[in-house]
């Protein structure tokens, strides 16, 4: 119920905002030489919402979910952060997830565009975890200086 | 204990409810021996998108008697498990569970045993922090949100356990579902990410494998769980009882 809610009233707040990013999206192209963001593609057909919806408003759905999985375990995958970095991690030439200092991630792509600066990935991995290959060094060596 | 269970959510029936009650069928049905063990991977199935609730209270009790000498299983399990690094500087390199070793200087029997975040049930660190970021979640575990903290460090101050860490440095590298980031306090989240899916701490798992079995991990409220079995017949003790904050972290042989 409460997420219905949620999603309606992000729908309702987006509203405004689409129909400014669409006249804005429709008057682009009309500029000569005005470079467009080079924004990867997901997995599958479709993100979880409405494109124009995730356009505008995937920072309120992050948001509401950050409060509900840290303060009350839930865990569901629909809003989850960790999703949206395994749904759109992007390869690079070796076949490996880029991080977000690649030009390529998905959300860098966008966000340098916007010059949106986040700070999303000062602490969070922005790649997926697979085999945990995002801890290549520096990790696990800890033995010795713990036994005191 | 059904009604506990029951009363998790309020909707009348749901696919929640209909588990429990078609596992308490089962659990009927089965002999006493495996009932426990069925009873008990209940109490952890916690479905995604339900809130966790003060009916259970999650802790541990480490036998320390148990705890191999010089093994630090534990320790190396929950670096692993929460990526956390070592910057060759041990002074302020993070600690989510360190050895202690105990000494009794009129009889000289030393004692080394896994020290972490207590998870108080009335913890000193939730009581101090100005921010909001230093909480209890409704099942006893105490966390930090990180998105709330500002890293002013008065709840390691206040930790009678020195349980906290702070991140000086900038990371990178960091493990999925485990965010860690400069200028915020962390400490042992009994590892709530496993813990939410139904598993165990990775310092208790670790632990088992190595064949020491010095930590058991559940429901303090579930009077069918091991370790409520446990502390309610054998003796156990709480490090600084005096304090008066209820750690859910219980030790046996110190």
């Amino acid at each position: 119920m409460n997420k219905v809610m949620n999603v309606e009233i992000f729908k309702s707040i987006s509203w405004t905002k689409s129909a400014l990013i669409t006249l804005m999206l429709i008057c682009l192209p009309a500029q000569a030489g005005v470079p467009m963001p080079d924004i990867p593609k997901g997995k599958g057909d479709k993100c979880v919402e409405e494109t124009s919806l995730m356009r505008t408003d995937h920072m309120e759905m992050i948001l509401h979910q950050r409060d509900e999985t840290v303060h009350k375990g839930i865990r569901t995958k629909k809003h989850s952060f960790k999703e949206c970095i395994n749904c759109h991690a992007v390869k690079d030439e070796n076949n490996l997830p880029v991080s977000y200092k690649s030009p390529k991630h998905f959300c860098n792509s966008c966000h340098t565009y916007a010059a949106v600066k986040i700070d999303c990935f000062e602490c969070h991995a922005s790649r997926p975890d697979n085999n945990k290959l995002n801890r290549t060094n520096s990790t696990v060596k800890r033995s010795k200086t713990n036994l005191q | 204990m059904s009604d506990s269970k029951q009363s998790i959510t309020d909707k009348p029936i749901d696919n929640y409810r209909r588990k429990f009650l078609g596992q308490l069928a089962a659990v009927t049905a089965t002999g006493a021996l495996g009932s426990n063990l069925i009873l008990h991977n209940f109490a952890e199935a916690r479905p995604a998108d339900q809130a966790v609730t003060s009916n259970v209270r999650y802790g541990l009790l480490i036998d320390t008697s148990k705890c191999g000498d010089g093994c630090n299983a534990c320790v190396t399990a929950c670096n692993e498990e929460n990526g956390l690094q070592d910057l060759d500087r041990p002074e302020t390199d993070a600690q989510w569970i360190r050895t202690v070793k105990l000494k009794d200087k009129s009889t000289a029997r030393t004692v080394s045993l896994p020290m972490m975040c207590q998870h108080c049930e009335f913890p000193p660190c939730v009581d101090v922090c100005p921010t909001g970021a230093s909480f209890k979640r409704a099942d006893g575990i105490v966390l930090v949100d990180k998105h709330l903290c500002i890293g002013c460090r008065y709840c390691m101050m206040a930790c009678p356990y020195k349980a906290r860490s702070f991140i000086h440095e900038e990371l990178t590298g960091q493990v999925q579902g485990i965010p860690r980031g400069k200028g915020t306090v962390e400490s042992c989240t009994l590892c709530v990410h496993r813990v939410d899916k139904g598993e165990r701490p990775a310092c208790v798992e670790a632990c088992e494998k190595d064949g020491h079995k010095a930590l058991i991990f559940g429901d303090l409220k579930d009077p069918t769980s091991d370790i409520a079995k446990r502390v309610s017949t054998e003796a156990s003790t709480q490090v600084r009882g005096d304090l008066r904050l209820n750690p859910g972290v219980r030790y046996q042989g110190i």
